[in-house]
């Protein structure tokens, strides 16, 4: 029997764990699965929370209906991964858990840590992060009373998980604040330590004209030095200081702890992987897939989505002692809620940048790329219904794994 | 297909290959004195003995790793804290010294 063991069952990892399940004989291979936890998070969600569009409970599901029968799950800590003994030590009765190969999943996580003044005192009381259930929850009680003032979104350092999602917050925050009534009591700023609003030039020039029609400040290369949570100000490494009554904070986002004890990461403790085949970069049997990776690409439940694509294909040759193919192209998708019930629907990779088009069928659509429409809005609504019935179960989707340039625009 | 345009320009009596956002696309190609010339166009008029040694820091972190490292591997990695390579690179360290060093821009994110 040979063993399969995937590190982590958040989305990356459910898709590869139902993919192997299809794919691979029961007879000759035993599929392990290891999650800290029971509950799986339908992360997108998070967003809506704090404008009271999802509960909690929205969000929440039972970690193992999502992984299927006849893989083994463990819900345990992973206290260390030994990839030149091919074992992995686990917190659940000391256990060692050998493989043959080895699929790291273990995601990104926000570290308020590491910016001195983030989480100490005023943390959850006028300082907010929404990338934890906990954070988005806290926050949601926040606004409900908020009567104004100044909110400042910072973005502690690149990369972070759903780059888009910082942008969607101030779409929704400018809506709710105009249902509230407030609008005109409430100054936005988004802070960040890249020259634009987003990543890649002609989104960027795009989304900075709406945020601008929005009156939505943008305050380009700041790097967050400290908060004096007591000032209630933001400092950057230039000495530039913005003054908030609100802080909503993107901190920065690491590999997971597991991967720092292993001392298999990068500076921010995500795995150095080859771009095109996902393999680590040092060990022949261990692969990395979703936000674990040192990737140029986005950590995003889409490209998670893509590489399980590629993923199963050049497994299926690996084994069977065939070369991997350089398949992985960077491929994201994004829907990018702009508030109003609109939304704006983005699609690149490592070389080409989000361009205006149709999606997924080229010149009908029915999604427009990267221009603002209704129906964009309810793809991201619909979305969430694919992500728990389709895209975990790794059944197939009108989306190619390789993005093409088909309908497109440039 | 790809986004990235490479053309020529002359820096220090020198030929090179550049980006379109400046950066030169060959390593192999940089001379100290084309980063003298490089570093006055990022505005900053003297290169100090503090600069070199960022600068030759990252050179050699690049040609170990293929990529132009990051600020947090900089500051980490070379010793130097991050206040103070904001003081010698003003705005963005990371991409200052990227460009001033003749390594490609830092990998950022997508």
């Amino acid at each position: 029997m040979k063993r399969v063991l995937i590190l982590g069952a958040g989305t990356a990892g459910t898709i590869v764990a139902n993919k192997l399940h299809q794919e691979l004989d029961p007879d000759e291979w035993k599929i392990t699965v290891v999650d800290q936890s029971e509950v799986h998070y339908y992360q997108p969600g998070f967003l809506f929370i704090p404008f009271g569009i999802y509960s909690k409970a929205d969000v929440m599901r039972p970690r193992r209906d999502y992984l299927p029968r006849g893989v083994e799950v463990i819900i345990s800590e992973i206290e260390l991964i030994e990839p030149d003994k091919n074992q992995v030590r686990i917190k659940k009765d000391n256990r060692t858990l050998p493989y043959d190969f080895l699929i790291i999943t273990t995601g990104s996580r926000i570290v308020p840590e590491e910016t001195p003044g983030l989480k100490e005192h005023e943390w959850h009381r006028t300082i907010f992060d929404f990338y934890t259930p906990e954070g988005a929850t806290a926050l949601a009680k926040k606004l409900r009373t908020w009567q104004g003032g100044r909110l400042v979104l910072n973005i502690a350092e690149m990369p972070i998980k759903c780059p888009v999602a910082p942008l969607e917050f101030m779409f929704l925050a400018d809506w709710f604040f105009h249902e509230e009534g407030i609008r005109d009591r409430v100054d936005l700023t988004l802070t960040t330590p890249l020259p634009g609003a987003f990543t890649k030039p002609r989104a960027a020039s795009l989304l900075g004209d709406i945020l601008a029609e929005k009156n939505i400040k943008v305050v380009p290369e700041f790097n967050i030095m400290e908060v004096d949570p007591d000032a209630r100000k933001i400092i950057s490494y230039d000495e530039t200081e913005i003054e908030y009554d609100l802080l909503v904070s993107i901190p920065v986002n690491m590999g997971s702890e597991v991967i720092e004890r292993s001392g298999i990461g990068d500076d921010l403790a995500f795995v150095p992987t080859d771009k095109h085949t996902l393999k680590a970069l040092e060990f022949d049997n261990v692969f990395v897939l979703g936000d674990a990776t040192n990737l140029p690409s986005s950590k995003a439940g889409s490209v998670a989505h893509f590489q399980g694509d590629v993923f199963i294909e050049n497994f299926l040759r690996y084994i069977d002692g065939l070369d991997l193919k350089p398949t992985f192209d960077g491929h994201a998708n994004c829907y990018i809620e702009s508030g109003f019930g609109k939304g704006f629907l983005i699609d690149f990779n490592y070389d080409v940048e989000p361009l205006p088009g149709k999606f997924p069928l080229p010149g009908v659509g029915p999604f427009s790329l990267l221009q603002e429409s209704r129906l964009n809005h309810w793809g991201k609504v619909l979305f969430r219904w694919m992500y728990w019935n389709i895209l975990l179960k790794g059944k197939p989707m009108p989306i190619t794994a390789q993005m093409s340039m088909a309908g497109k625009w440039l | 297909m790809t986004t990235q345009t490479i053309t020529t320009r002359e820096i220090a009596g020198k030929t090179v290959h550049v980006n379109e956002e400046g950066f030169m696309t060959d390593p192999s190609e940089w001379t100290r004195e084309i980063a003298v010339e490089l570093a006055k166009e990022e505005g900053i008029e003297e290169l100090t003995p503090e600069h070199w040694k960022i600068i030759e820091f990252c050179r050699q972190d690049a040609a170990a790793t293929g990529a132009a490292p990051t600020l947090r591997r900089i500051s980490k990695q070379a010793g130097v804290p991050t206040k103070e390579l904001f003081r010698l690179f003003p705005k963005g360290p990371a991409k200052k010294v990227a460009k001033i060093a003749g390594l490609g821009k830092p990998q950022g994110c997508v």
